[in-house]
């Protein structure tokens, strides 16, 4: 659905963000983008959605380039930024204004998603408080349908209910037709909602693998003993070596995304070989 | 629900489903949630819970009804009481022997033990039903 081909981009030219960036991202799963704070994480996401022009390679949108800003792929694509905009109008008045540029919008579902986190459609957007405006935007979003949702750091802002009521939302959002995109520092918001883990670093994708790949090629756990194993990453806590190691025993762990984006974004050659042994000898 | 840390998340969810049929919850031919319905109630991906039940129907526990949804097969508590045995004495029983070596516990004391265990949750039985049967 989304195909980044060598993409090459810098706000400074002594400094390039991106690479030869590639990533390739499918309908019918909710991929998180994680990377420290200044990797290019806005910048990624703004070049998927056209809002950015790559120097030089290609983001496809359904084999489209996005920067040409067709029609026909932005109404097929609602990106929802991390600071929200919002005019002085009621959702209501909101609605009637911009759900027309989407084709598959549907009313019942806005006004649905605005009940469900408590938005009132008829309070002026300027009065709302910072977490409500970003709720009202998330609640838009998801009405449009859109083949493409790309959120932006979206729990920030929001309170402890609200939490639970996106991720109850974005799980009853998707399907086989739908890509859903989430950059976010708050792992522990998302990690049981992510099916995919991209993170960004090194002006590159270093990781792109599905929670199941990871879960079966690596093992997450507190080992009082490391030898015999083969450690790619480890942190000292009290209780031992806090540690990811190459998972031979055919476990089923559960994934700690905190470690993980640890062990990826310091010394990772390791790591990376384990994950991707066929790009060694390319 | 609250995940544990030390299990894949597609199998604890499996857990839970077989916990809703070892406990009687969810008897034979009853339709479980759907996979959207499960997904929103436990704040998971989808795709997650899909494994889940697809690990469930490789065992035969639930089986699929084309256009219908997932049901509890006629022989899925057997199967999960089966299943749920083997992982006990592959996993928990080696914990158990060591802790039980290392404190020097003999296989009479803990004999003695598990059989007021089993006495005090047939009176338990006993009182749920003597409840059930006043109201």
């Amino acid at each position: 659905m989304i195909q980044i081909n060598n993409l090459n981009f810098s706000y400074n030219s002594k400094k390039p963000l991106f690479k030869n960036l590639n990533l390739s991202l499918k309908a019918g799963h909710i991929y998180g983008l994680l990377g420290k704070n200044g990797a290019g994480k806005s910048t990624l996401l703004k070049n998927i959605a056209g809002l950015a022009f790559p120097q030089s390679g290609k983001c496809l949108i359904d084999g489209t380039e996005s920067s040409k800003r067709l029609v026909s792929t932005l109404q097929n694509l609602y990106f929802i930024a991390e600071e929200v905009y919002v005019p002085a109008l009621t959702p209501g008045q909101f609605l009637e204004r911009t759900a027309g540029f989407y084709p598959a919008f549907s009313i019942t579902d806005f006004y649905s998603y605005l009940k469900i986190l408590d938005i009132d459609p008829d309070l002026l957007m300027t009065k709302m408080s910072y977490g409500q405006q970003k709720k009202m935007i998330i609640a838009f979003g998801l009405a449009t349908n859109t083949g493409v949702l790309i959120l932006d750091e979206p729990t920030n802002g929001l309170d402890i209910p609200s939490k639970v009521q996106f991720r109850k939302l974005i799980a009853s959002v998707l399907n086989e037709e739908r890509c859903i995109i989430i950059s976010t520092h708050q792992v522990r918001d998302l990690d049981s909602l992510i099916d995919t883990v991209l993170i960004l670093e090194d002006h590159r994708i270093v990781i792109e693998n599905s929670i199941d790949e990871l879960t079966e090629k690596l093992f997450f756990g507190v080992f009082k003993d490391l030898t015999g194993m083969n450690v790619l990453y480890e942190e000292d806590t009290l209780m031992g070596k806090y540690a990811i190691v190459e998972n031979t025993a055919g476990k089923f762990g559960k994934m700690d995304l905190e470690l993980l984006f640890n062990a990826a974004t310091t010394n990772s050659s390791k790591l990376l070989n384990v994950l991707k042994p066929a790009t060694l000898h390319e | 629900m609250e995940f544990k840390d030390n299990e894949a998340i597609y199998l604890q969810i499996a857990a839970f489903v077989s916990d809703q049929i070892l406990m009687g919850k969810w008897p034979a031919g009853q339709k479980i949630p759907s996979v959207r319905d499960m997904a929103v109630e436990l704040e998971v991906n989808p795709n997650t819970v899909m494994r889940s039940y697809e690990f469930l129907q490789g065992l035969g526990i639930i089986y699929n009804k084309r256009g219908l949804g997932l049901f509890v097969a006629d022989d899925g508590f057997d199967k999960v009481k089966a299943y749920r045995k083997e992982n006990f004495v592959r996993q928990n029983l080696p914990e158990l022997f060591k802790n039980m070596y290392l404190l020097g516990i003999s296989i009479d004391e803990i004999s003695l033990q598990y059989q007021n265990f089993q006495a005090q949750q047939k009176d338990e039985l006993k009182q749920a039903s003597n409840d059930e049967n006043k109201q």
